[in-house]
């Protein structure tokens, strides 16, 4: 079995890379899902607020996924759901399985890994207690709540203050449950401020800030938790425990792109966004894998995942029409993006404020006429100035900002035409506050 | 009806006696207070066969342990439960720590432990990379091993079971007593009547034999505190590595589980609760500081859970399987502590040796003189099967095709196998414990609800009556939409 193009996962960016591959004149491509339906986690998404900047409208999360799905409609793509992917390996053969097929192996031309991203679990953070049943993610709750139709507690804690967190102390509160507190480790929050404004204070739900869950107790159902504050190294302080009574703590701590296939493929992870490391037209260190949406890093925006999947889908049309035309003659395009000879590239390094960038690095020279860098900052930071510099200290480029929060992906636009003429070489990212403040 | 033997306690030490039992012509009950079997001491423990090179010379600890040791790999082949002969090493970082090691290396050749042998630093660490390059010597023990104790608990009970044998859960033993020549023992659902009994109570060993006589021990309950990594660090040891064990403080086990974790610890804390299984802040740094002083490399950022496990120490120094002195027809398997699981098949046989010689009559079942292979057992485990495997297997049953748990690849039709089996599993963590479903980095995240779907639609149990492990354990407070809260926006736009 053959596929010129595989992409893993039909949530929102394996939908949109399909579809864009498909308008760049790729017909044969298979899209495996493992789960019973496209659209991934928007499905159990039910809130609105997807899709401002992509489709000009304010869509829920299934009304976002079935926008995506309708644009595969009357296309050759091929999705198969309940299909489970077990190996990727680095010469682009996959093994996978479902009921229908059952196991199969499969080569592709090219792969676009679409897997997304999974929750951090009470065990990345070691709290210690007690093990009762009511702890669990937000993301399991929501689904529990939203799709399953079954409330997973009345009295609910909330540790962590991600998005899906907020939502869910706001989905618990409409179906009845009294939400007493969201519990963040960190002196600000990582969601979306939209989220806090909407999903807390419009229902009265405390926020406490640098604050964590020290004990958990209940033998069988939780029973209650220990709220302590933390000091500046995050560390709990002794004295300052409260035991707040409830049956339920949803966790919002953190998402980890889910990269298990990625792994037996060869490709290079960059630890910092625990995703693949790509150039700006999404290739990993794999010849002709390519990797977009949560699996490359995780996103606050769905619509930053369309952009994003999109771009990989013309990145691996452009790969296999380049492959296409180095089998079939001598003409071996002049650009670079051949793969026996490594391409020039301009590689980014961050400073201390930054946590990460995507891309991690440029190929030269770049197909568009312009290029993205998306980034997150570490802490919160006010009246500062995004610099981009190059090797030898100059600038290359330099925003103003007001105000920047870790929850809030940063992107920078960058003339494809200006990095080009820079060559290679390392260009540095950083985040300069022109005035220290204290709050 | 009057049972031949009654058992009290389905933990590792239940399951083997009952094993065992399984093959003679008899009525047999095994009674188990929990929902499930192997919920005890049995559910968290380090999963470790030891050599047998620790137990004091002479004991019935180090008889037991070195056959139980080499019954093992059979046993685990028979009933196909996970075991890996992995190998132990025991560390040594100064010349202290040396002599403990010669010590160990002499007293495990008087207790028979095959192949050990003492060996330096270059050997050591062409062994095992990861470990802190100042090491000096360490006894290797090649006979040592590790196990998934669940699964070796619930492989023998379903044998037990499909040979005649019944378990009964929730059926804790709240009096004991004597009538018309026979054992009666109250349990919450009425009186199970039976010829003997066989104490194997685990941690409350000693409460159910105070049943019937004052008891010449108590049970020290004894915790440890665990560390349970993700796959990406389950390579960072090849064999069990265990740090010297020294007068004042205890050691640590670096070890990978034989789903390909890697496991750290334990602690050791006396504590009065024999149910307080939480874990605590200043225990679990305990164990990465020992467990960082040995293998350096260890990323506690990969943690995907902790837990406790409570050991059912005695207040001796020895096991305590005997017959009850001043009573007839009452036998125990009591204060089972380190070596237990490594010694728990060689239990069994030494339970039923006490039988025998106690006049009991053992005739041998014709299902097993007929078939010895009614003694084993065979379940489908999907991510060990070759591709070939699992083309004809899907080809069969298109219910292992349809992936449920992704961290462990495991399929429908292993949750339903799991909840059809003979000792069925009617929870969220008894289907774990059969299956590896929920086991691995996601924690159950993205499996929970589907194995909660299969379990309510295969027991016809309401959202309502499903449960995560032990009773009162609940998932579901209700149906969605049953409470509206009536709540609006502070800010109604």
């Amino acid at each position: 079995m053959h596929a010129d193009l595989i992409i893993i996962g039909a949530g929102p960016a394996g939908l949109a890379a399909a579809a864009e591959a498909h308008r760049h004149g790729i017909r044969d491509i298979l899209v495996l899902e493992r789960d019973n339906e496209p659209g991934g986690i928007l499905n159990q998404c039910i809130h609105n607020g997807f899709g401002l900047h992509i489709y000009k409208e304010e869509l829920t999360g299934p009304e976002y996924a079935a926008r995506a799905f309708d644009e595969l409609r009357d296309t050759s793509v091929v999705v198969k759901q309940d299909t489970m992917v077990l190996s990727v390996s680095p010469d682009r053969v996959l093994s996978a399985i479902n009921p229908a097929d059952g196991y199969f192996e499969v080569s592709a031309g090219a792969i676009i890994l679409a897997m997304g991203c999974r929750e951090r679990t009470r065990g990345a953070i070691a709290i210690p207690g007690d093990r009762p049943s009511g702890i669990l993610t937000a993301g399991a709750a929501q689904r529990y709540v939203n799709i399953e139709g079954c409330m997973v507690g009345k009295r609910v804690v909330l540790l962590g203050s991600g998005d899906i967190g907020l939502i869910m102390a706001r989905r618990m509160t409409l179906e009845g449950a009294e939400v007493l507190a969201c519990v963040e480790l960190m002196p600000f929050s990582g969601g979306l401020t939209r989220n806090i404004v909407q999903c807390l204070q419009d229902y009265n739900i405390p926020l406490m800030l640098s604050h964590t869950i020290t004990d958990i107790r209940g033998k069988n159902r939780l029973q209650s938790v220990t709220v302590s504050k933390v000091d500046d190294d995050l560390r709990p302080i002794p004295g300052t425990e409260t035991e707040m009574e409830c049956d339920t703590l949803l966790l919002s701590v953190g998402l980890i792109p889910e990269n298990e296939l990625s792994k037996t493929a060869g490709v290079e992870l960059d630890p910092r966004t625990g995703g693949p490391r790509v150039t700006d037209d999404t290739r990993t260190t794999v010849p002709g894998i390519f990797a977009c949406g949560n699996v490359l890093h995780v996103h606050d925006l769905v619509d930053n995942v369309t952009l994003e999947a999109r771009k990989a889908g013309r990145a691996a049309a452009r790969f296999l029409r380049e492959e296409k035309s180095d089998n079939a003659g001598p003409a071996r395009l002049p650009n670079g993006h051949g793969r026996t000879h490594p391409a020039p590239s301009l590689t980014i390094q961050t400073d201390h404020n930054v946590i990460y960038t995507v891309p991690q690095s440029f190929r030269l020279p770049l197909p568009d006429k312009t290029a993205d860098i998306y980034f997150r900052v570490r802490s919160i930071l006010r009246e500062c100035e995004i610099v981009l510099t190059d090797a030898a200290g100059r600038i290359v480029r330099r925003v103003p900002k007001d105000y920047m929060t870790p929850g809030e992906m940063e992107k920078i636009t960058l003339s494809a035409d200006a990095l080009n003429e820079l060559g290679t070489q390392t260009l540095t990212l950083s985040v300069v506050e022109q005035e220290a403040r204290d709050d | 009806m009057i049972y031949d033997v009654a058992i009290i306690g389905a933990g590792i030490i239940g399951a083997s006696v009952a094993y065992s039992l399984s093959r003679y012509d008899l009525s047999v009950v095994l009674l188990e207070k929990e929902c499930d079997v192997a919920l005890g001491t049995t559910r968290a423990n380090s999963g470790i066969v030891h050599a047998g090179y620790d137990p004091p010379v002479g004991s019935l600890m180090a008889a037991l342990n070195v056959e139980g040791n080499a019954l093992m790999p059979d046993l685990c082949r028979d009933l196909d439960v996970l075991f890996e002969p992995c190998g132990s090493l025991v560390v040594a970082h100064n010349a202290d720590e040396d002599k403990v090691v010669r010590e160990l290396f002499a007293r495990g050749l008087q207790n028979g432990v095959p192949d050990m042998e003492i060996i330096g630093r270059e050997r050591i660490l062409s062994m095992e990379p990861n470990l802190n390059a100042a090491v000096t010597t360490a006894l290797w023990a090649p006979t040592a091993g590790i196990v998934n104790p669940w699964d070796l608990c619930i492989a023998m009970c379903e044998v037990f079971v499909r040979l005649g044998g019944r378990i009964l859960l929730n059926s804790e033993v709240l009096a004991t007593g004597r009538d018309d020549g026979h054992w009666c023992l109250t349990i919450p659902s009425g009186t199970i009547r039976a010829q003997r009994v066989i104490n194997t109570a685990g941690l409350y060993s000693d409460e159910v034999h105070a049943q019937v006589s004052p008891p010449d021990f108590t049970i020290l309950p004894a915790r440890g505190q665990y560390y349970l990594l993700d796959k990406s660090q389950g390579n960072q040891v090849r064999s069990v590595i265990f740090s010297c064990p020294a007068k004042d403080t205890k050691g640590v086990v670096v070890t990978r589980t034989v789903h390909g974790n890697l496991m750290i610890g334990p602690t050791k804390e006396y504590i009065h609760d024999k149910d307080d299984t939480a874990t605590t802040a200043d225990g679990l740094r305990e164990i990465r500081k020992k467990a960082l002083k040995m293998v350096g490399s260890i990323n506690f950022r990969e943690n995907i859970a902790n837990f406790s496990g409570i050991r059912a120490n005695p207040d001796k120094d020895d096991f305590l399987i005997r017959k009850v002195s001043d009573v007839d027809h009452y036998y125990e398997a009591a204060g089972i502590k380190s070596p237990g699981l490594a010694s728990a098949p060689a239990i069994g046989r030494y339970v039923v040796d006490l039988l025998r010689e106690d006049g009991v009559p053992l005739p041998e079942k014709q299902r097993v003189l007929d078939d010895p292979l009614t003694m084993t057992r065979r379940i489908v485990r999907f991510n060990r099967m070759r591709p070939d495997e699992r083309e004809a297997l899907v080809k069969k049953d298109a219910r292992y095709g349809r992936i449920v748990c992704r961290c462990e690849t495991v399929t429908e039709g292993e949750v339903l196998d799991a909840i059809h089996s003979p000792l069925p599993a009617q929870t969220i963590d008894a289907v774990k414990r059969r299956t590896a479903a929920g086991l691995g980095r996601c924690q159950g995240g993205f499996c929970g609800p589907r194995i909660a779907a299969l379990l309510a639609e295969e027991l016809h149990l309401r959202p309502t009556e499903i449960i995560k492990d032990r009773t009162g354990s609940y998932l579901f407070t209700g149906p969605t939409g049953a409470e509206h809260s009536g709540k609006e926006p502070r800010d109604a736009r």
